[in-house]
């Protein structure tokens, strides 16, 4: 490796201290420290310091947060300490939207404009903003403060939403719903909103029938080990322990649990070819990484009952045969993430987490790892590139990840909702859990409600249930207001049109409908709402996420959104059938040719949308119906 | 007479290609197996000597049972595998790949293959609209992840931009640049263990670059020239070629190439060295040759010029510094 440093000049010393906070100090002059004699004659670093490649993206995060952005001088240091190629580390970095490479403001506020905070008015803030504080991204005149627009927050049970990134000596990250202009500034000026209190729990809705996955929300404190213990925690750890991996395997697919982050992918089948693999060591991961537009339940699961996520991921550990475990979480969480770090820390003082969980021999950590600003990065092989301090791009499939995952090892991976589940089918045995729900789609599930509706938020019902009952529980549609289309699984999903609604919440029967539940997102959109304009944010929400490794995903975001732009301002290229074709064309080649799911759905929700007639590509205003 | 190893015998997996059942060994590609029937299948990011990237995507295939197309160029055979290379669907995702391409990189160099394959998918780049002006100097490199101007939909974007002509030896012109990773690769793992550039950025905006887009010699760059060896779009290229093409004589038709052995050390790496007009214009290496499969070290791929510093202008018989 021939490494070059120290050209952009040395690294100051806040930015050693902050870079040391999560390396350790340097040991020798090869690493950057002090020289000592014997250091030339030996040479250290090398493979044990690329060993530690993995802590790359949270040593970046250590300088953006102490300075707010990633110099020359700061990112050599960490690459001095790590031996990581510089341009590696720049393409690592400039992969992510919240790390800066060039000198900016030190204080940013992230403002959602994504779809389901645009349904509820979103631009009008934006605009409010550009009156007062000027144009998005522009610090202007060495201020040190600017606001940007940011993709969904995952506070869309709360309408606007913004992100604060304070970056000096006490760095703050606060997410705040919902905002106002006034609030904004306040934020801009300095002010520090703080976190909400633990009293502060998101109302959680069901149908009657009881809540299942949400039954602790708003009812253990979220900061402690014995409330959750008291409403029942750990019992599942314990009866795991009791049934031994295979049993708890055997449980989880007698449930018949399918995967809740998207693909639906049977739980069991995942777990057992990890356990199964004579590989080792293994690894589990859970993706927190939630950042479909439009969701937000694991978030609030994490925030509410982050004892919960712990406990399951403790669970998965046990039955794969892993002695790892590492939560990816996206890095617009920062309240879920600091319960989740608090929770893994109770836990390990506890006896819960560590080399001996609960006396039973068993080994097991849990590391909380940071996004930084990526969709891709939910991909779960992207995922493990980002763990790994590689850019968050997919990976070719095969191998999956069970055989080879995080750092080239078997590694089981699930979604927050999938994993929770699993306390619940250890509770009433996985029989019983299959008796809920229907046949194909067993157990509750989770949804995200928000957008045209009276009561927006997270409800969870027992799968199988009509679109219809779940708009009618969410007050949908308004009274005085037409239903236009409900936009289901997010970005990536797909409108389905009013006279779907008798349509029941499954896997199998929203597959019959060509449409699928995704992230669980139910967005219905009325006639307040214009869809053309929700249809170009997700073609912009694509084009800012693709990772931009495969061509149909990199150039054909950008041809989508172009196109969508020129269909709203009714000047299409050539007869408005071309351009149906080309539209066409787009979603042939990003859904078949695409690496990854991110691609592969990326035309989903638009082309949905021209099949409904919801967007069209008539001659002139075709785009603004 | 020393033995040879020639490897394990492979077991054979029976794979059906366009309807055609065929035998393969084990653990090659579909990319393989389409070669061995004849098959053309065409690649932009793959290349012999390096490891399968597959991100140009312009190779896939139709396997049954498999949900989206696989790249052929890395998926592996499995027994009893049914592959169809040109189905509608396949014929559809090769010709947007290669439309989606052309409309947003220069593909003029790309070589008359390129040009082929455009023909016979029926690639039409200009359905996209006429394409939107180059950018200037450094502004892609400035590009934030997460971060665009809005497109007006008028004029198609692309990558054009100024070439980056930084040092002596090669140039970069990365509006010819499709992000085929060959070059990364043939920077580090797979042959020089070099790193200087890696590929930066997010989505359209991703490209190729040192860190913080610095200038080659401020780079770890050491100048060995492998990533113009292995880049198929002449968006890396000596600079010599470069310098005769601006000036329009660049003509391969008046170049001979002859294979030398490189005389600096006593490695023994093939080299081609191609001569227009009794100059050396630029060097290359064989894919399949056993030293160095395509790759070659500074020395080797730059250090001619000593070749041509014979006493054109120099008559003293001194050598080029005898004059002083």
């Amino acid at each position: 490796m021939d490494l070059r440093l120290g050209v952009g000049g040395a690294a100051t010393e806040a930015e050693r201290a902050a870079v040391d906070v999560v390396l350790g100090p340097p040991e020798s002059g090869w690493e950057g420290g002090g020289r000592r004699p014997i250091d030339g004659h030996v040479a250290f670093g090398g493979r044990a310091a690329r060993a530690r490649r993995h802590l790359l993206l949270p040593a970046l995060h250590a300088l953006q947060d102490r300075v707010g952005w990633i110099s020359r001088g700061g990112l050599d240091y960490v690459c001095t300490r790590l031996t990581v190629p510089p341009a590696e580390a720049y393409g690592v970095a400039s992969a992510y939207a919240l790390l800066r490479l060039e000198p900016g403001p030190t204080t940013v506020v992230h403002v959602c404009d994504d779809i389901a905070c645009r349904a509820v008015g979103a631009e009008s803030l934006c605009r409010v903003l550009e009156r007062r504080y000027g144009p998005a991204g522009e610090a202007g005149n060495g201020r040190a403060a600017a606001w940007m627009r940011s993709p969904c927050l995952g506070q869309c049970d709360h309408g606007s939403a913004a992100f604060l990134q304070r970056a000096g000596e006490r760095p703050r990250r606060r997410v705040v719903a919902p905002v106002d202009a006034d609030l904004v500034g306040a934020m801009l000026e300095g002010r520090d909103p703080g976190p909400p209190g633990p009293d502060r729990a998101p109302r959680v809705r069901g149908d009657g029938s009881g809540l299942r996955l949400l039954r602790r929300i708003g009812v253990v404190d979220p900061t402690s080990l014995d409330s959750y213990r008291a409403q029942g925690g750990y019992q599942a750890l314990r009866r795991a322990l009791e049934l031994g991996p295979a049993g708890v395997i055997r449980e989880i697919e007698d449930a018949k649990l399918l995967g809740r982050g998207g693909a639906a992918f049977p739980t069991a089948l995942k777990w057992r070819a990890v356990a199964t693999s004579p590989v080792r060591p293994r690894y589990v991961v859970c993706n927190a990484d939630e950042s479909e537009p439009g969701t937000f339940k694991d978030r609030v699961l994490m925030e509410w009952d982050p004892f919960a996520v712990i406990e399951s991921l403790t669970v998965m550990g046990f039955a794969c045969g892993a002695e790892r475990g590492y939560v990816y979480i996206r890095g617009e969480y920062p309240l879920a993430e600091e319960r989740l770090r608090r929770a893994v820390e109770e836990a390990r003082a506890r006896g819960l987490l560590g080399p001996d969980v609960l006396g039973r021999g068993f080994p097991f950590e849990v590391e909380v790892r940071r996004g930084a600003g990526a969709y891709i990065a939910g991909e779960e092989t992207a995922l493990f590139n980002s763990i790994e301090g590689r850019r968050p791009e997919p990976r070719n499939k095969p191998p999956f990840p069970a055989q080879s995952g995080l750092f080239g090892k078997p590694t089981a991976i699930n979604n927050v909702e999938t994993l929770v589940n699993v306390l619940e089918i250890l509770r009433e045995g996985g029989p019983a859990f299959a008796g809920l729900g229907t046949a194909g789609s067993t157990g509750t599930r989770l949804f995200c409600v928000s957008g045209s509706v009276e009561r927006p938020g997270l409800y969870e019902l027992p799968f199988g249930v009509t679109l219809r009952r779940l708009l009618e529980l969410a007050g949908c549609p308004r009274p005085g207001h037409t239903l236009r289309a409900v936009l289901l699984g997010g970005a990536a999903g797909s409108f389905v049109d009013p006279g779907a609604l008798d349509t029941p919440l499954t896997f199998e029967g929203l597959r019959s409908i060509g449409a699928s539940l995704g992230s669980g997102v139910v967005m219905p959109l009325d006639h307040t709402v214009d869809i053309a304009d929700i249809c170009r944010r997700i073609a912009r929400f694509f084009r800012d996420e693709s990772c931009g490794q495969c061509v149909p995903c990199r150039v054909g975001t950008v041809r989508q959104e172009e196109l969508l732009e020129r269909l709203a301002r009714g000047r299409p290229l050539g007869s408005a059938a071309q351009e149906t074709a080309l539209l066409q064309d787009l979603g042939a080649v990003m859904r078949d040719a695409s690496i990854c799911g991110l691609g592969q759905t990326a035309a989903n929700a638009i082309q949905s949308a021209v099949r409904l007639g919801l967007i069209g590509a008539a001659p002139a205003g075709g785009g603004r119906r | 007479m020393s033995a040879v190893f020639v490897g394990l015998p492979r077991r054979m997996v029976e794979v059906t290609l366009d309807g055609r059942q065929t035998r393969v060994p084990e653990g090659s590609t579909l990319l393989e197996a389409c070669r061995q029937q004849g098959i053309e299948t065409p690649t932009l990011c793959y290349l012999e000597n390096l490891t399968p990237v597959n991100v140009c995507r312009v190779c896939v295939v139709e396997v049954e049972g498999s949900r989206a197309l696989v790249p052929a160029c890395s998926r592996p055979v499995e027994p009893g595998m049914v592959v169809h290379t040109d189905s509608e669907r396949v014929r559809t995702s090769r010709r947007l790949v290669l439309e989606l391409l052309a409309s947003s990189v220069d593909l003029s160099l790309a070589g008359p293959e390129v040009e082929r394959w455009m023909r016979s998918y029926g690639a039409d780049p200009g359905r996209f609209g006429p394409p939107a002006p180059p950018r200037g100097a450094g502004e892609r490199d400035r590009a934030r992840a997460g971060e665009h101007l809005a497109p007006d939909g008028a004029s198609a974007e692309t990558v054009a931009q100024p070439a980056k002509v930084d040092n002596q030896s090669y140039v970069r012109d990365y509006s010819r640049c499709i992000l085929c990773y060959k070059c990364v690769e043939a920077c580090g793992v797979d042959a020089q263990n070099t790193f200087a550039i890696a590929v930066a950025g997010r989505g359209f905006d991703a490209r190729i670059s040192t860190e913080f887009d610095v200038g080659l010699p401020d780079s770890a760059c050491v100048y060995c020239g492998n990533c113009i060896g292995v880049c198929p779009t002449g968006a890396l290229m000596f600079k010599s070629e470069y310098d005769l093409r601006r000036s329009g004589a660049w003509d391969e038709s008046r170049q001979t190439v002859t294979t030398t052995v490189c005389p600096y050390c006593g490695v023994g790496c093939n080299l081609e060295l191609h001569v227009q007009d009794n100059r050396i214009v630029k060097v290359t290496s064989p894919l399949d040759h056993d030293v160095t499969r395509g790759h070659l070290c500074v020395k080797g791929r730059f250090g001619f010029p000593f070749v041509q510093a014979a006493p054109e202008k120099d008559e003293s018989g001194l050598g080029p510094a005898g004059g002083e």
